[in-house]
């Protein structure tokens, strides 16, 4: 184990130092949110394939017993959050920018919690081999709790296919507000330190990375003192900048590696693979007490609730008993957000329910900024300060003049794929633009154009075949007629001389 | 409870472009003080006018275009504009002159465009050019400064108010009398008359650096634009590639004339080289928007001021070089884009 200066580090262009306001909920405390009467488990909890319910309504079932199988190769296993009887299967609101009603199992729990026995424990997992581990991390239906909810096996996979050198975790967490990262490596870097191991003999690497922020003293402190203990001589510790988006993904291979993620691509593209810190720890309570993934750790803060604090949530609690875990709503509560103040996603309904990527709840007043300018949206300066603070260095400038006004075919010149939404533009807009939300709608409509062109073109393809086919029909119609004609002409022509031929005797 | 719904990010900016523009006008005030210490009242009177005049303009194009005038009015664009414009004209102008470069400027240089983010040219520039172009006369017509020891009287609050409200200084006075070339003028003249710049610096007109007084105003230029870069508010590469456009042509002239070309230190502190670098070409709605392209956008217009001071038919040439590099805004944001992370370039 080494601890690296992080004068080492890569330089990410722009970005911004944000005020963290993560003191009011990291207060190094964890307790847990109790066990609701009611589970609502949704079946599509990542982009991808919904996951296929393998229980009936009245079946019974245990904590930690699979209740939905992953479906396809981007989908990942559902296991029941507690004891209980399932009720129904059918479709409810959840968190989700699109606030759609998707596919949920309804569990009515029956308060003993009663789970399911240890026989998926790993003892002794570097005696297992590569494809036997990650297939028990599959089956234990891990995901990423970072906050996109990726499939870890899919990820796993993915690094084995390309062949990577460098695990690096992520505990860098830099949105403000957001401290269920800090509060589980506070309360558990040996087991993090443990997961990385057991994913390092997985895919037989020989580095890895843990990215702490600075503005995390107790975790960094945590990681040394269980770092002494693990012991680990290919684990570095590494202390990143609190600057926001550090921890974005590619961003974090960036700092650590020098290597920038192809656009498009996969960071296992260039070696590299990231997993959130708790994805680690996920793989080490896999290992330990063979108990899947069933419950994360939320931060449930913000001026509008009255003890903030982190709290170990059971997915398909109801967000009302998160509020009411940290003291219950203020008087100031105007906005409820699902994640942090930069990438979060607004909730209108208190009785949705968590789901894997609730990294955090925040509840807010009417403005988060302090000295928020009041000035109301006025047209693009020009000032180019967005472009200065983006970390991926787009011109969101230029993208906004693109998509409202100017030419949208000079979208993906400009890089819009590549745009992060990590909302820094939005920061430092002087005329109040709302740039991120631009961004978004203006990839959903390159999406929509993309598939309405394909179908254009599948339709222009069916319509030529149709026409080749025609046209093959019409000339092999024409060449038989051609054919015949001749044949008949042919024919006459015989004939006559036929009658010729017999009449000759005669003569 | 339902709760309200509004788009990611919640935080919301500090800043605001009113708040901006304002500031840029409030760092003005060193160099406008200096400006009525040596040459009088005259830069006090062009910015009450301009400002004034350019908001009405404004204000009409708006009830035109029916906009909502207060909301607009209130990002301190035009008031900047107004400003710029005071401290581009001659200290004491017959007043049509200066409203006609104010509603060039706003009607010409802005609202036929779309207003404020959409203009391609520099407003006050364009106002200041079109007020050049149809009143050459008197828009080459300035007084020297009222302070030291020069030869010089200044005429009375009340001539120079008769001069800018009838356009004709009152008898006995008249223009040739009272008005004075410009330090950079007869720097071209004496040139073009074959004699070194020493001997035309010898003149009182000049003092250490660039033209007596002037060199004051220059002063408090720079300072209002180091406040700026302090703040934030405009950023380092165009003033410095503003001023390096320029100074290296007119280091490398002096040099290679053994000095008696003007040098640097002339330019910086003549005509309109500080504000232009520091408060004109740093105009972010007609200037280049990407960090190389400023860079090329500023020493594009250092240069060809510099070449319009040397070979052209004017003394000075920002104006006509920051409209000529404006023109040259889209080529330059188009080739000078960044390299986007996980791009080849």
């Amino acid at each position: 184990m080494s601890s690296a200066p992080t004068a080492n580090l890569f330089r990410l262009p722009g970005g911004l130092r944000l005020p963290g306001h993560k003191r009011v909920s990291a207060t190094g405390a964890l307790s847990a949110v109790a066990v609701p009467k009611t589970l609502t488990v949704s079946l599509r909890q990542h982009a991808g394939t919904a996951a296929q319910p393998i229980v009936e309504p009245g079946d019974r079932v245990l904590h930690g017993q699979r209740i939905a199988n992953a479906e396809g190769g981007f989908s990942a296993h559902l296991h029941a959050p507690s004891s209980g009887v399932v009720r129904s299967i059918e479709q409810r609101p959840v968190p989700g920018r699109a606030s759609l009603s998707v596919p949920c199992i309804i569990i009515d729990t029956d308060g003993e919690d009663a789970r399911i026995d240890d026989g998926q424990a790993i003892p002794n997992p570097f005696a297992l081999g590569s494809r036997e581990l990650l297939d028990a991390i599959g089956a234990a239906g891990i995901v990423g709790l970072g906050g996109a909810a990726f499939p870890t096996l899919a990820k796993l996979n993915q690094a084995s296919e390309a062949g990577i050198d460098t695990l690096i975790l992520n505990g860098v967490e830099c949105e403000p507000f957001i401290s269920c990262d800090d509060a589980l490596m506070r309360n558990r870097a040996g087991e993090i330190l443990y997961g990385a191991r057991i994913l390092m003999h997985a895919l037989g690497l020989r580095q890895c990375f843990v990215g702490i922020e600075s503005d995390k003293p107790e975790a960094w402190q945590a990681f040394n003192d269980a770092a002494a203990v693990d012991n680990n001589d290919k684990l570095t510790l590494v202390q990143i900048p609190t600057i926001y988006p550090s921890g974005g993904e590619d961003q974090l291979v960036y700092l650590l590696t020098g290597r920038e993620v192809p656009s498009g691509g996969f960071p296992s593209d260039i070696g590299a693979l990231v997993h959130n810190v708790g994805t680690a720890a996920s793989v080490a309570t896999l290992a330990l007490s063979g108990m899947p993934l069933t419950s994360r750790i939320v931060t449930v803060t913000g001026d509008g609730v009255a003890a903030p604090g982190n709290f170990e949530v059971r997915f398909g609690t109801p967000i009302s008993d998160l509020i009411e875990a940290a003291g219950g709503y203020t008087e100031r509560a105007n906005h409820l957000i699902m994640g942090g103040p930069m990438t979060g996603i607004p909730i209108e309904d208190d009785a949705m329910p968590v789901v894997q990527k609730c990294n955090c709840v925040l509840v807010t007043s009417r403005t988060i900024t302090e000295n928020a300018s009041t000035e109301p949206e006025r047209p693009c300066i020009r000032c180019g300060e967005c472009a200065r603070i983006c970390p991926v260095r787009l011109q969101p400038q230029q993208m906004h003049r693109a998509f409202t006004i100017g030419d949208r075919d000079d979208l993906p010149r400009l890089g819009l794929r590549d745009c992060i939404e990590c909302g820094c533009c939005d920061l430092v807009c002087p005329s109040h633009i709302p740039l991120t939300q631009t961004f978004r709608d203006a990839k959903a409509h390159q999406q929509l154009q993309n598939y309405e062109r394909e179908r254009a073109s599948r339709a222009r393809e069916r319509y030529e075949t149709r026409q080749q086919r025609d046209q093959h029909r019409e000339t092999t119609e024409a060449e038989r007629l051609a054919d015949l004609k001749q044949k008949a002409s042919r024919d006459a022509i015989s004939e006559i001389l036929a009658r010729k031929k017999q009449k000759e005797p005669e003569q | 409870m339902k709760l309200a719904r509004t788009a990611t990010p919640f935080l919301k900016p500090a800043t605001g472009v009113g708040a901006m523009m304002r500031e840029v006008c409030l760092a003005l005030i060193p160099a406008a003080i200096l400006y009525f210490l040596f040459f009088g009242f005259g830069i006090l009177f062009n910015i009450a006018v301009c400002v004034l005049a350019c908001a009405a303009f404004e204000a009409l194009a708006l009830m035109l275009r029916r906009q909502p005038v207060a909301v607009v009015l209130s990002d301190y664009s035009v008031c900047l504009t107004g400003v710029l414009i005071a401290f581009a004209l001659p200290t004491y102008l017959p007043i049509y002159v200066t409203l006609t470069a104010c509603v060039a400027a706003v009607l010409l240089g802005k609202h036929v465009y779309g207003g404020i983010g959409y203009n391609p040219f520099n407003p006050a520039m364009v106002g200041y050019v079109v007020a050049l172009v149809s009143f050459p006369i008197a828009m080459s017509a300035w007084l020297p400064p009222g302070l030291g020891d020069l030869d010089y009287t200044m005429p009375t609050i009340g001539e120079r108010l008769a001069y800018i409200f009838t356009g004709n200084w009152p008898a006995p006075l008249t223009a040739e009398a009272i008005t004075r070339a410009t330090p950079l003028d007869m720097v071209r003249t004496g040139l073009r008359a074959s004699e070194t710049f020493g001997e035309i610096g010898n003149s009182p007109m000049f003092g250490t650096f660039g033209g007596y007084g002037w060199e004051w105003v220059g002063n408090g230029i720079l300072a209002g634009g180091a406040w700026l870069l302090y703040r934030g508010i405009i950023r380092w590469h165009i003033p410095v590639a503003v001023l390096v456009g320029m100074l290296a042509p007119a280091t490398l002239d002096t040099l290679a004339s053994s000095g008696t070309t003007p040098g640097p230190a002339f330019h910086l502190f003549s005509g309109a080289t500080l504000l232009g670098a520091f408060f004109i070409a740093t105009d972010p709605v007609s200037a280049a928007t990407s960090p190389r392209g400023r860079l090329i956008f500023g020493f594009g217009i250092g240069f060809t001021a510099w070449a319009i001071r040397t070979w052209g038919g004017y003394p000075d040439g920002i104006a006509f070089a920051v409209l000529l590099w404006n023109a040259a805004v889209p080529l330059l944001d188009r080739y000078t884009a960044p390299r986007i992370m996980g791009h080849e370039r």
